[in-house]
């Protein structure tokens, strides 16, 4: 048994839209998070500055409503982070470091504001 | 052709300066120069996030190689810069050839501390590293890790949760000595203890017999290609506010350089993602014609077990520590004071107040040690001052 590497994890599918309207669809491991979703396949819009540490709010997105009753509610660390986002914090807005991928999620959609900083 | 910017190290810092200088619309070359083999990559998971299992080593490059051709960051991995040329303005690679460069970017990070004559030690500051430990890892039962700072304090955590034997040794009368204060010290010596580590302090002495042994004792800035080129050296490359060195197209940035810092009082050299991102950002807008002093405000971050741990500022020299909240109920802030002066915050899962420091020690907004110890006073309303 390996109690420290993971094993290859099954993906869902995560639409990433850009403040301009453009979409990119890319494949996601269950497991780790839309933010690394986006960074790993060279997706725009989403900086990530702090690697995922919930520290800097470079990763701000605005969840598409479908998905939005979906997820994790916010934490208070990402609260505070959320208070600091460069673009305007809106109903929908999360760190995309704090979503971590489950199969519940197939087919989420985010937006990524006009600007990270 | 202009000769554009030469970014010498491919770590956090490197990295940054190469993504700001286009996000900055500087249009020349742009060469980001590496000796490690891999894309890169992210060091904070080497000993988070890869350690605990949630990460794979596979996933912590910082943007996939695409990113570097849609760019134009003509990236050289595997490659070392052998020497500075500052009158041709140019730099050799040891592998033979030259990159002509109008301003260079020395982003060389550090090396490792070594134990002489200890070939079976491991260490974790390079992705190659994190490898073979994870492989020691996966087949061992009981580790010793040296050096109670934040890495190893790091690996420390990682192992215990997966159910190893650890113990940990420190040679200084408290952990994490050089990051945090004596109550921070305390309560991550505490939480080790009650996870079933045995943490030994005030002593060189280690278990020797372990099946792993991981020393984080600290690591040395790469300041030989600077020295060689005849600028300043002193434990970093020297440089000033705007993070130039002597010359004035030469830059310093990240874990290798030396900076006048009014959080240290003093020339300081940081070793933070913080520090590398922020000043990466500073010289990427210097080249780009819109410098100003580098005044960022000093932060980082430990994950052990439940704790986050997020620090503001620098408590260097501080004469008095403040808690706020209960440290027995794991989510409290420790203040540090200078002659009456709030200069540094130490979070555990208080995020609140770790974003209020940030924001108090940036501006101008005071903090008295009665405020800071007053549960009831409101930090983040007087932040925003």
């Amino acid at each position: 048994m390996s109690l420290f590497n993971r094993k290859p994890k099954e993906t869902i599918s995560i639409t990433y839209i850009s403040h301009a309207g453009n979409s990119r669809t890319a494949a996601v491991p269950l497991g780790t998070s839309v933010m690394e979703g986006a960074v790993s396949n060279g997706i725009d819009g989403i900086v990530a500055e702090c690697g995922g540490a919930c520290l800097c709010a470079t990763c701000h997105v605005y969840v598409d409503e479908a998905f939005l009753s979906l997820l994790e509610p916010i934490a208070e660390g990402e609260e505070e982070m959320l208070g600091n986002t460069y673009s305007k914090r809106l109903p929908s807005s999360r760190l995309s470091c704090q979503i971590y991928v489950t199969k519940a999620l197939d087919g989420l959609i985010v937006q990524t504001p006009e600007a990270q900083q | 052709m202009a000769a554009g910017v030469v970014i010498v190290g491919a770590g956090q810092a490197g990295f940054q300066c190469a993504f700001s200088l286009r996000a900055d619309g500087y249009s020349g070359p742009v060469t980001l120069i590496g000796e490690e083999d891999w894309l890169p990559y992210q060091r904070p998971p080497l000993s988070k996030g890869c350690l605990s299992g949630r990460q794979d080593l596979d996933g912590i490059a910082l943007r996939p190689v695409e990113f570097y051709e849609s760019n134009r960051i003509s990236l050289r991995t595997g490659e070392r810069v052998s020497a500075i040329d500052r009158v041709g303005m140019r730099v050799a690679l040891a592998g033979g050839g030259e990159v002509p460069y109008e301003h260079l970017v020395l982003a060389t990070g550090c090396r490792n501390r070594m134990l002489p004559g200890r070939e079976r030690v491991c260490y974790l500051r390079t992705r190659a590293e994190a490898g073979l430990l994870l492989e020691r890892l996966e087949a061992a039962s009981r580790v010793c890790v040296i050096g109670g700072g934040l890495i190893g304090l790091e690996v420390a955590a990682a192992a215990a949760l997966h159910g190893l034997e650890v113990s940990v040794t420190e040679v200084q009368g408290r952990l994490m000595a050089r990051a945090v204060g004596t109550v921070m010290s305390e309560y991550y010596r505490a939480l080790h203890t009650h996870h079933g580590v045995r943490v030994r302090l005030g002593t060189p002495e280690a278990d020797w017999s372990a099946d792993v042994v991981v020393a984080g004792i600290g690591v040395v800035p790469s300041t030989e290609l600077a020295e060689a080129a005849g600028l300043d050296v002193a434990n970093g490359i020297v440089v000033n506010e705007e993070l130039r060195t002597a010359d004035e197209r030469l830059f310093a940035i990240g874990d290798c350089a030396v900076y006048p810092s009014r959080f240290a009082g003093g020339m300081t050299r940081l070793e933070s993602v913080q520090n590398a991102v922020d000043q990466a950002r500073a010289v990427a807008a210097a080249i780009c014609g819109r410098g100003k002093p580098y005044a960022a405000v000093p932060w980082f971050w430990s994950d052990q077990y439940e704790a986050k741990l997020q620090t503001a500022g620098l408590l260097a020299g501080f004469d008095r520590e403040v808690v706020r909240g209960d440290v027995e109920s794991g989510k409290f802030s420790v203040c540090y004071f200078r002659g009456g002066r709030f200069v540094a915050m130490d979070s555990v899962n208080r995020p609140g107040d770790h974003m209020a420091a940030r924001k108090m020690l940036g501006g101008r907004a005071e903090l008295t040690p009665e405020e800071a110890g007053d549960l009831s006073f409101d930090l983040k309303a007087a932040a925003i001052g």
